[in-house]
């Protein structure tokens, strides 16, 4: 592969797309490698702002914001304040057995191993440029699509969303008689 | 590869560069004027001695951050430690592009052809849901530095600071979902634009104004709900190991967020750059200086309305924070969750069903 014809034909928004997945591969590396949990949740965050840039990139301006407050905004921040009152130290390394190292490794190559297999002569969609439509993920369109084609999925989930909130607000209740604390 | 550059690139260009250097120097004024303020309200006289009036003083504070001995804690972790009040400096200073701070500037390239430019960074079209966001990251700054510090009053201002923002965020989400029901649109500018002509949402939506300016006050850290600084039970909450200029980030991002929730509030709720008679005014200075210098020189007019608006809700934050006793934690929480979002909760269905049943009654009834 000749690497300066593959430089000089870059667009714009090519160089942006190599430039955010080298991003967002390393910050996903660092999440595992990283051996300060509050560092992994940082780093994780930071893969999540390079998803919200691939949003971006591909029009989606609302997934792009509502991934940046979902998850960056309001689950991590929960991640961090757990991970910040366990205050996990490098000492808790010694919980990982030889066995469960063996254990993981097997698991993680045989799922690598599954996941080249499938995707080893998967068809990669192309899209057709007469009939594509940029505005495909603007607020509007999506709008449109979820409450006219998906309707009953949309307000499933909104019923089982509501279920799990209750349920979290039920195992975290205090009964009369409790301790505080 | 040429690059062009237009007039319409220019006009953005000095827009964003003013945006940021407006929004860097009110923010500058206003730790001036909140100790004037302050100094008001308790009879006193304030700062008087930098410059005529004391008005040099903000740059004295500054010099004097700038000189102070730059402390990092030998147990710390040291970048993050760093990176916690450049963080918040970031999402503080990120917000305004999306804020409409005035109409539009236009200019004519050739005879009969118009170009406009929009007095804002960048009018995306989930510019809410933008401010949103960045709000709920603004909180990244403060846990990161508190718990960076590895000092205990520190961690506990950052999981104050993180408890409260979370907490706040849901009631200042519902809030805003009422105003979205009524426009139909996340363009700020959209917002802003359908209250032309005295349809300020503030007279539709009390309550959500409400809601809206408690929860801004809470986001912004500041008193009555300064929970994660309170200096009687935290030292100085997240930024007690803090000195030198990386304390006078923290300060001055909270000053940032106060001007941008400022403007926020206004353009959401007092209808922006609009104010009552500004097509009469528009007609008359197109009537007199042409089409588009009046077009022009009414964009600017807009603009100091707005600012006026914005500055009045940083002088409203001073003005509470020097009248109102600080809350307790517990209350803090109980406003939050049992008072705000049933609160917020019960006015989306009002708006909703207003929007219903009401509308088209006093739409015919007006017929």
């Amino acid at each position: 592969m000749d690497f300066s014809n593959f430089f000089s034909h870059l667009t714009p928004a090519t160089s942006f797309f190599y430039v955010l997945s080298f991003l967002t591969i390393l910050c996903g590396l660092m999440v595992i490698l990283a051996k300060n949990p509050i560092h992994s949740v940082l780093y994780l965050i930071a893969t999540f702002f390079c998803l919200s840039g691939h949003y971006i990139l591909l029009n989606a301006q609302f997934l792009a914001a509502v991934n940046i407050i979902v998850y960056a905004g309001a689950i991590m921040v929960l991640f961090l304040f757990v991970i910040m009152f366990l205050n996990l130290r490098e000492e808790d390394e010694e919980s990982k057995t030889n066995l469960v190292k063996i254990a993981a490794t097997v698991v993680g190559g045989t799922l690598g191993v599954i996941l080249v297999g499938v995707l080893r002569k998967a068809q990669f969609g192309t899209y057709n440029p007469y009939v594509f439509d940029s505005q495909a993920g603007m607020v509007e369109s999506l709008g449109n699509v979820l409450y006219n084609d998906y309707l009953l999925p949309f307000e499933l989930a909104s019923v089982l969303f509501l279920i799990a909130m209750i349920g979290a607000v039920m195992l975290g209740r205090r009964e009369a008689g409790d301790r505080h604390f | 590869m040429t690059i062009s550059l237009d007039v319409a690139f220019i006009i953005k260009a000095i827009i964003i560069l003013l945006i940021f250097a407006i929004t860097l120097l009110i923010a500058t004024y206003s730790t001036y004027a909140e100790r004037k303020v302050a100094a008001f309200m308790q009879d006193r006289i304030g700062p008087n001695r930098a410059g005529p009036l004391g008005l040099l003083q903000p740059i004295a504070d500054a010099v004097k951050m700038f000189f102070k001995e730059d402390f990092i804690p030998a147990q710390s972790s040291k970048w993050l430690f760093i990176l916690g009040p450049c963080l918040s400096m970031l999402t503080a200073l990120m917000t305004s592009a999306v804020i409409p701070f005035g109409d539009s500037i236009q200019y004519s390239s050739a005879p009969g052809k118009v170009w406009d430019v929009a007095v804002q960074a960048i009018d995306v079209n989930i510019g809410v849901l933008y401010v949103f966001g960045l709000v709920s990251l603004g909180v990244y700054g403060v846990m990161v530095g508190g718990w960076a510090s590895n000092n205990k009053f520190s961690l506990l201002g950052a999981i104050r600071a993180a408890s409260q923002n979370i907490s706040y965020e849901i009631s200042m989400g519902l809030a805003i979902i009422a105003i979205l029901m009524m426009t139909g649109s996340l363009s700020i500018r959209h917002i802003v634009e359908q209250q032309h002509g005295g349809n300020w949402n503030i007279f539709y939506q009390p309550i959500g104004f409400i809601i809206f300016i408690t929860c801004a006050f809470a986001e912004c850290n500041r008193t009555p709900f300064d929970l994660p600084e309170c200096e009687t039970e935290l030292i100085g909450g997240y930024h007690t190991e803090y000195s030198s200029m990386k304390l006078g980030f923290y300060l001055f991002a909270e000053y940032i967020n106060m001007f941008v929730s400022s403007a926020m509030i206004s353009s959401l709720y007092f209808g922006g750059y609009n104010y009552p008679g500004m097509d009469w005014v528009q007609a008359q200075l197109t009537g007199a200086m042409g089409e588009i210098a009046g077009h022009n020189v009414a964009t600017l007019i807009g603009t100091i309305v707005f600012f006026g608006k914005s500055l009045f809700f940083v002088f409203f934050y001073m003005w509470v924070r020097w009248t109102l006793p600080r809350f307790r934690y517990d209350q803090l929480m109980n406003l939050g969750w049992k008072g705000l979002i049933p609160l917020a909760m019960i006015n989306i269905i009002l708006t909703g069903g207003a929007i219903l049943f009401l509308k088209p009654l006093v739409m015919s009834f007006l017929k």
